[in-house]
């Protein structure tokens, strides 16, 4: 079996889900990777270290500014070359994008967001959340067309890279149309904190802190571990936090390391957004709050006065 | 215009899912059915467009079983011209539902934009509406919360995620993911729930649009729901105690800080 992993990358580092995918059980399958971008040379190293036994590079003025369309020609492009059986990509927000774009184009099967994946004699298994993770379900392949597969960040760990190992690396060229879409603008509004649907840990608070101004005991915590600080949707519909940070089935689905839930009940429609936590720590004031049935590990208490103190004991520990 | 709303019917957020007895998908008895919520969006940003644009029909297609009529009644409620529902069944697909779609949308016309909810909330594939577009050789933009129309284009706020906005301007026809913030989407008055439930609503059979069930390239079987959680480990003491000790346990125990 031959498995195209196309890299994802940013300012000239490869991105840590793409890393991932590198941890998944891959079996004996042959392992190609595809980068696209301007100025992508400098990634076959590391792809190579990570498993890729051959590197394809993209490169291209054309693919500076990244948009699905053309991102999503060039791979068109390049994939009936390469030949590979399955393709995989991350699922983030441009993985999202150019999956199905790819799917349509080369006549493939989809299986995206899949949590589990496993590759063996030409055997690909695959287990994917349904209804935002209240359940899972096993893909089933109908026939024996292209399969192009996204996985969740955070389904499997990066491999270490083995210096020992290079790949052969060849340039591709494409050629692409007049595009339809123009990218104009990057207006950058993240700040320094991790996104929740990368984060390895994540700080959440609901609607009991009150206040936009009482997220600072959320963010001073989230800071002292570098964990993301995801929202309730009732925290988001009061305004305390932007839509982005929401988690729950109509906000970002999240499977960080560690979740840590301050203030939140645990409506199902949340539950479902962060069940597949590997970990889940709970602080409430009510010990019968729905999110204790799904904790790991659990304070009952106040939030005001517990989160503070867990800063103040990272510190502590930390020597800082 | 000729402005075209693509809109799944889902299970109520507030579900419980209850699985099948053979496994292979959930058992529907007792579900409240709505329009998936990124779908509401994709209705309201149309309606809003329509009433800008005079002449402008929103048309709205479902994909599903006979239930999906109530959810395009609903459709038809919030305003939209009129509905059509492409009978395939509630597991087809993203290959089969975008055929469909594709299909409906060539039957009907042409299309100036097509709608989508960034993805519904049952597969959360967001891969039909990209697919749709691959199809119809339209441009698709995705996850979009602010748009700006022009003269035969419009210019996009797409969410990147990370708080990262992307500006992407296109030609139309295209096809739009809305995504939350784009708008906020009307409720249906009572008069006009009652008055949407007299419309006509057409049905496309699988063999009026030309495809079929079997060209499905996936289907999902063996549904799970999450694994039983052993009891909460709570940890007791003064408020300081408790906090040493989850550090401790998350520095020590889960190693994840």
């Amino acid at each position: 079996m031959k498995i195209l992993i196309i890299a994802e990358h940013k300012n000239g580092v490869l991105a840590e889900a793409t890393r991932e995918l590198f941890g998944l059980p891959l079996g004996q399958a042959e392992i190609h990777a595809v980068v696209a971008g301007e100025g992508i040379a400098p990634l076959a190293e590391p792809l190579g270290q990570l498993g890729a036994a051959k590197v394809r590079l993209v490169d291209s003025p054309a693919l500076a500014g990244g948009t699905g369309e053309s991102l999503g020609q060039a791979l068109g492009q390049v994939i009936p070359q390469l030949a590979p059986d399955v393709v995989l990509t991350a699922h983030t927000p441009q993985g999202r994008d150019l999956a199905p774009r790819l799917a349509e184009g080369l006549d493939a099967a989809l299986a995206t967001d899949c949590i589990q994946a496993t590759f063996n004699d030409g055997q690909v298994t695959l287990r994917r959340p349904v209804y935002a993770g209240k359940a899972t379900a096993e893909v089933e392949f109908t026939d024996d067309s292209l399969k192009v597969i996204t996985i969740r960040p955070r389904t499997a760990k990066a491999p270490e890279p083995d210096t020992a190992l290079s790949a052969e690396v060849t340039s591709v060229s494409v050629q692409l149309s007049e595009q339809k879409t123009v990218l104009k603008e990057i207006i950058a509004g993240g700040g320094e904190r991790p996104d929740v649907t990368e984060a390895a840990i994540i700080v959440t608070g609901g609607r009991s802190l009150g206040s936009a101004e009482n997220f600072s005991i959320i963010e001073n915590f989230a800071d002292t571990i570098g964990a993301a600080v995801g929202s309730s949707r009732a925290a988001v519909d009061a305004g305390y936090r932007p839509y982005r940070d929401q988690v729950g089935q109509t906000g970002k689905v999240v499977s960080p390391q560690v979740y840590i839930a301050c203030g939140v009940s645990g409506a199902i429609q949340h539950l479902a957004g962060m069940r597949t936590s590997k970990h889940i720590v709970a602080i409430n004031t009510d010990p019968d709050a729905p999110i204790f049935q799904l904790a790991d590990h659990g304070i009952v208490g106040d939030l005001f006065e517990v989160v503070p103190l867990l800063a103040e004991a990272v510190k502590n520990r930390t020597g800082g | 215009m000729n402005i075209f709303v693509c809109i799944r019917q889902v299970p109520d957020t507030t579900t419980r899912i209850k699985l099948r007895e053979d496994g292979n998908g959930i058992d529907e008895t007792d579900i409240q059915w709505i329009i998936s919520p990124h779908d509401e969006l994709a209705i309201e940003e149309a309606l809003q467009l329509r009433d800008r644009q005079p002449g402008s029909t929103v048309t709205v297609l479902s994909a599903g079983p006979e239930r999906v009529v109530e959810s395009l009644r609903m459709a038809l409620a919030m305003g939209a011209d009129s509905a059509v529902r492409l009978d395939l069944p509630g597991d087809a697909d993203s290959v089969v539902n975008s055929q469909a779609l594709a299909a409906a949308i060539d039957k009907q016309g042409t299309a100036d934009v097509v709608f989508v909810g960034k993805e519904a909330i049952d597969n959360g594939a967001g891969a039909v509406g990209t697919m749709l577009a691959v199809k119809l050789g339209f441009p698709c933009i995705n996850v979009v919360n602010g748009i700006d129309y022009g003269a035969g284009s419009v210019t996009c706020r797409r969410d990147v995620g990370g708080g990262n906005i992307e500006i992407i301007e296109t030609t139309l026809p295209a096809v739009i993911s809305a995504q939350v913030g784009l708008n906020e989407p009307r409720y249906a008055t009572a008069l006009n729930i009652i008055k949407a439930k007299k419309k006509p609503i057409d049905t496309l059979s699988t063999d009026e649009l030309g495809i079929s069930e079997a060209d499905c390239k996936t289907l999902l079987k063996n549904f799970e729901l999450p694994p039983p959680k052993q009891p909460c480990h709570l940890i007791e003491g003064s408020p300081a105690e408790q906090a040493t000790e989850l550090v401790r346990v998350l520095a020590e125990d889960i190693q994840a800080i």
